[in-house]
């Protein structure tokens, strides 16, 4: 009985221990910080169009390796303060970036790219969303990002804004489960970036806010590491290869400083 | 264990053996003493009543509790058939129950989802109907608990039910017991200290339930967000509300493995 119930433990303690945290740890992320390899960590919203950029960042550095790892802004922004091993960090909105301990940035906060929100709905539509006031339809179910992160945050912003009171169904960890929810069917509408709506075109369908209603997030870049190319890096997402990428991913680009 | 006793002179002398086990031992307590010394001790009650802390505790004590009630109802017939069953079948019911117990929660929580989600399998037809739907529910949150506690409790009462004498079964029928006689008033009343231990490990999985939770139920303070996905929504705007939680889920969970050794590993 006691041997069984210590094998049980055992399995409890594995199980219950399985706590996932999603790590912005990128692979392998425990090699030496070599002048070879450099480690960027990005909000989750830039997933699908950092890869580009890192591309032609590695195509100017031969023998680079650039990792990268995604994740919620504020999550980045704690492992960092952690001594979560980065060079450059690169979020989805100011606030998030204000927890950055002083000590930890090695250079100037450049923004680099600005964001509107979206409504994304699953592709059949079925609560018949056409408008940001149908959001506050009986019955919708709605997924939003939480307010610890920056989607989360510009989201409050437009309900204050636009005197919306929405009944929400969960408050999801950042813009991608956000997606996913809608991706998935379980939730009628979610508000997500327009980037996202248009990375996953062929999975979710988009409902447009008008300019004047739409709130934007300014998405900021800044060293973390004493690097030379950590803050290339950082300069290189101001380039004018790097700009182009981002308009075409459904980014506003740089703001006017 | 019990060879100890019996054992002449220690074992257990060389440093070779006490380094690595020493290792072992810190590995787990620095963390726990880590946790302790960061939370801010003076400010404890504060950060206990903030909104999140409060709500997310009341919601694991209703989720939890539901939990053990259908871990109880559903789980003692389960273990008892598993025990007495001679149906070819019996084996392999065990082997499925186990699997919540290795599976990542998280691929529960997927799992959930493809069945009882709007376009699942259970789920599709239950909203075409019925109008009924599961997902961003306190009854997903149960839900996501039961799958994950239940192979816990039937494993450990399964393991003292089958312990118990198959004599004690017959005389009772030969007294003329029925079969749920003979289980509730024979059965269950012997293998309690097994019910006990099988329900604390039930219930401390339940309460530490995370990955299919969020990904099957969401998180909304008060209606989904348990314990465990208060910690992790507070860790980032509020670290030491999520310290605070983090310190009484600590020693619950200290609690609950105090009660089992003291009384059913001794």
């Amino acid at each position: 009985m006691a041997g069984r119930l210590v094998g049980l433990l055992a399995a409890a303690s594995l199980t219950l221990t399985a706590c996932t945290r999603d790590a912005a740890q990128p692979d392998n992320a425990d090699e030496p910080q070599d002048g070879l390899t450099l480690t960027v960590l990005a909000a989750s919203s830039l997933t699908d169009v950092l890869e580009p950029v890192v591309d032609s960042f590695e195509g100017d550095h031969p023998g680079l390796t650039v990792r990268a790892g995604f994740s919620a802004s504020s999550t980045i922004v704690q492992q960092v303060n952690e001594g979560a091993p980065a060079d450059v960090v690169a979020l989805a909105g100011e606030a998030s970036l204000e927890p950055l301990e002083d000590g930890r940035r090695s250079g100037p906060v450049t923004l680099f790219a600005t964001n509107q929100l979206e409504i994304a709905v699953p592709v059949d539509n079925p609560a018949g969303v056409d408008d940001l006031d149908d959001l506050a339809a009986d019955g919708l179910t709605l997924v939003v990002c939480a307010e610890q992160v920056p989607c989360g945050q510009a989201t409050e912003r437009l309900f204050a804004q636009e005197g919306l009171q929405p009944d929400v169904a969960s408050y999801e960890s950042d813009v991608r489960a956000t997606l996913t929810k809608v991706e998935l069917g379980e939730a009628d509408a979610g508000l997500v970036y327009r980037t996202d709506v248009a990375a996953a075109a062929d999975r979710v369908a988009g409902v447009e806010i008008p300019e004047d209603r739409n709130v934007v997030n300014r998405y900021p870049a800044v060293a973390v590491s004493d690097r030379e190319l950590a803050q290339d890096f950082v300069d290189h997402l101001l380039s004018e290869h790097v700009q182009e990428r981002l308009v075409e991913a459904g980014f506003g680009p740089a703001p006017e400083r | 264990m019990r060879a100890a006793s019996t054992r002449e002179r220690p074992t257990t002398g060389s440093w070779s053996l006490r380094v690595p086990a020493l290792i072992g031992i810190a590995f787990v307590v620095v963390p726990l003493v880590a946790l302790l010394a960061r939370t801010d001790w003076p400010q404890l009650g504060t950060h206990l009543s903030s909104p999140v802390v409060g709500q997310s505790l009341r919601l694991s004590a209703v989720t939890t509790s539901a939990t053990m009630m259908l871990v109880w109802l559903l789980g003692t017939p389960l273990a008892w058939l598993l025990a007495r069953s001679d149906h070819p079948l019996t084996a392999w019911a065990r082997a499925v129950i186990t699997v919540p117990l290795v599976l990542p929660p998280v691929v529960g929580g997927v799992a959930l989802l493809m069945a009882w989600g709007r376009r699942g399998v259970v789920g599709g037809p239950l909203e075409a109907w019925f109008g009924i739907t599961v997902p961003f529910t306190t009854v997903a949150v149960v839900m996501a608990e039961l799958f994950v506690a239940l192979p816990f409790y039937v494993v450990s009462v399964e393991g003292a039910m089958r312990g118990l004498d198959r004599r004690v079964d017959q005389v009772a029928a030969t007294l003329g017991a029925g079969p749920v006689r003979t289980f509730v008033h024979v059965v269950v009343p012997l293998v309690l200290p097994g019910i006990a231990a099988g329900s604390a490990l039930a219930w401390a999985r339940a309460l530490g339930e995370f990955g299919a939770t969020i990904t099957f139920a969401g998180s909304f303070p008060g209606r989904t967000q348990t314990a465990p996905l208060g910690v992790y929504a507070a860790l980032e705007q509020d670290p030491d509300a999520a310290l605070a939680l983090s310190v009484v889920m600590l020693a619950v969970s200290v609690l609950v493995l105090g009660g089992l050794r003291s009384r059913w590993l001794r």
